[in-house]
């Protein structure tokens, strides 16, 4: 190995409910690397895992089996140092908290100066083009501007890896494009190395350098796909031939996956 | 707001409030009904006024009592809660019986109660009012401490938050409407467990004694009085409440502009 993966998981398996009647065998064998400032996507049919997998590497759950390194570390020493920043499916913003508020809050934890935390969370809301909102409330926001505080709220602390469940599937077409390409701005402007779960295709594609497709029931690693598209990604790249080739790829090895499966 | 719209948001209930009152007089004269069975409302307003004095001094005795068992019942409820959500065998331990506790008629102990701190004393009426505040202000604080999104404790454990910074950053502040909404109903039970308990005997310048003693004595425009008064405390008491939660949890969905 030439250079230190960031995320580094060996011989992972996750078993739900271990010697119950419901045993959930979720992830079987997983071996991945992912180097730094890579942009992986973790795609598949629903109950592949790929959730499971981002959890395991946060340490929100622990591996039945296996060995989880993120940052040179164990994932629990990477949580408890702060390595990750994570993004939800739902934008999981404190109601009782303004705009600037919410984004304070890992900033708080950790010990941040007042006058660090304000000019930090200026600056990441102004990041995400919210800058005019700090003093908000979450439910006086739309949907996509709640995910943006909390992309925002996930990078604050400069966190150097960057998990991310989904964070725009609950987002209508056009803010998702619009959220896409800003992901990807961020991503060019620094050094995060990000991990991104999604069950859409083309997002995965056009986002990520590289794809990991899962199959479920065990979830095991089904392909990985090498993403060459030319960086960093505009809109022009969801027309390149080469992107729709990888589309239609992937789109066929899901449902040859779904085939085997059902 | 401007007087417009308030006027159109009250307007339904004054009309109702004043036609109720037109009725309730119109009745008494119509049909001549004896003032000891229903008095009518101009009757009980001037035995209201001339008696003011009085009934203020007699108001303010009880109010003390239900404010008294107000506080102490609130402490002890939100105190108690904030334990069981540190320490969860306690919380198992009491859970069952806060709730089935809730559910008893608490009022039925205030003879026993009365004797055991005397007749006369307020304690003994602070006492049983705290006692029956104690359970709704436990279970709903229990409820706010408890029903947190998973999500947003999933969050807080990515930040390696510890117990005690879980407590202050998300289940107390997401527990504050419930404990709002546990003040209401206390406030509420407070003014009537101070007037029922005082039913059962106390100080004569009490609420609840001087209703009972008045309307023994066939002086019902006394009684109907002494109920105005405690209208008054009840009504005061729960829109103070209803302002600092206005003040304290603007954030929260009942106040959100439409």
């Amino acid at each position: 190995m030439s250079i230190q993966s960031t995320i580094s998981i060996k011989n992972t398996t996750k078993i739900f409910n271990q010697g119950s009647s419901n045993e959930v065998v979720a992830l079987k064998d997983i071996n991945l690397e992912i180097k730094p400032h890579e942009f992986v996507s973790l795609i598949g049919p629903s109950g592949c895992g790929k959730s499971t997998l981002l959890r395991l590497v946060a340490d929100l759950i622990v591996p039945t089996v296996g060995e989880i390194t993120v940052n040179g570390k164990s994932a629990r020493r990477a949580r408890v140092e702060q390595d990750y920043g994570f993004v939800f499916q739902a934008a999981t913003l404190y109601d009782w908290r303004t705009v600037t508020k919410n984004v304070q809050l890992p900033l708080e934890l950790m010990g941040y100066s007042r006058e660090e935390r304000k000019h930090k969370a200026q600056e990441m809301l102004e990041l995400v083009e919210l800058g005019d909102f700090g003093n908000h409330y979450p439910w006086q926001l739309s949907g996509g501007m709640q995910q943006r505080v909390s992309i925002a709220r996930s990078l604050a602390f400069d966190p150097p890896i960057l998990l991310m469940d989904e964070p725009f599937g609950a987002l209508d077409e056009m803010t998702r494009e619009r959220m896409n390409l800003e992901l990807q701005n961020i991503w060019d402007r620094t050094d995060t190395t990000i991990l991104f779960v999604t069950h859409s295709i083309p997002e995965a594609v056009f986002l990520s350098s590289r794809v990991v497709m899962l199959s479920p029931r065990p979830g095991r690693i089904a392909e990985i796909v090498d993403v060459d598209l030319p960086m960093p990604r505009i809109n022009e790249a969801r027309e390149d031939p080469h992107y729709f080739e990888l589309v239609n790829h992937l789109r066929d090895t899901l449902r040859k996956i779904e085939g085997e499966d059902g | 707001m401007n007087f417009r719209r308030f006027w159109s948001d009250y307007a339904p209930a004054v009309i109702l409030f004043v036609a109720v009152i037109a009725i309730w007089e119109g009745a008494v004269i119509l049909f001549a009904i004896e003032r000891f069975i229903l008095p009518a409302p101009s009757a009980i307003w001037s035995n209201f006024v001339e008696n003011f004095d009085r009934l203020v001094g007699i108001g303010w005795f009880t109010t003390k009592e239900a404010l008294g068992g107000f506080f102490i019942g609130c402490t002890l409820g939100i105190g108690t809660a904030l334990a069981t959500a540190r320490w969860l065998t306690v919380r198992e331990a009491l859970m069952p019986f806060a709730i089935a506790a809730n559910s008893v008629p608490i009022l039925a102990f205030a003879p026993i109660v009365n004797n055991w701190f005397g007749v006369d004393n307020p304690v003994s009426k602070m006492v049983i009012v705290a006692v029956i505040i104690f359970f709704p202000m436990m279970i709903n604080t229990v409820r706010g401490l408890t029903l947190v999104d998973p999500a947003a404790l999933e969050l807080m454990r990515s930040y390696a938050a510890s117990e005690f910074e879980i407590l202050f950053k998300l289940r107390i502040p997401n527990a504050l409407p419930y404990v709002f909404s546990g003040f209401k109903v206390a406030a509420s039970l407070s003014m009537i467990g101070a007037v029922v308990s005082e039913f059962f005997g106390g100080n004569r310048q009490a609420l609840g004694v001087f209703i009972t003693q008045e309307a023994a004595l066939f002086r019902f425009e006394n009684s109907w009085s002494a109920i105005i008064i405690a209208c008054f405390v009840g009504i005061t008491f729960y829109l103070v409440i209803l302002g600092i939660e206005r003040i304290s949890i603007p954030w929260h969905v009942s106040f959100r502009e439409k």
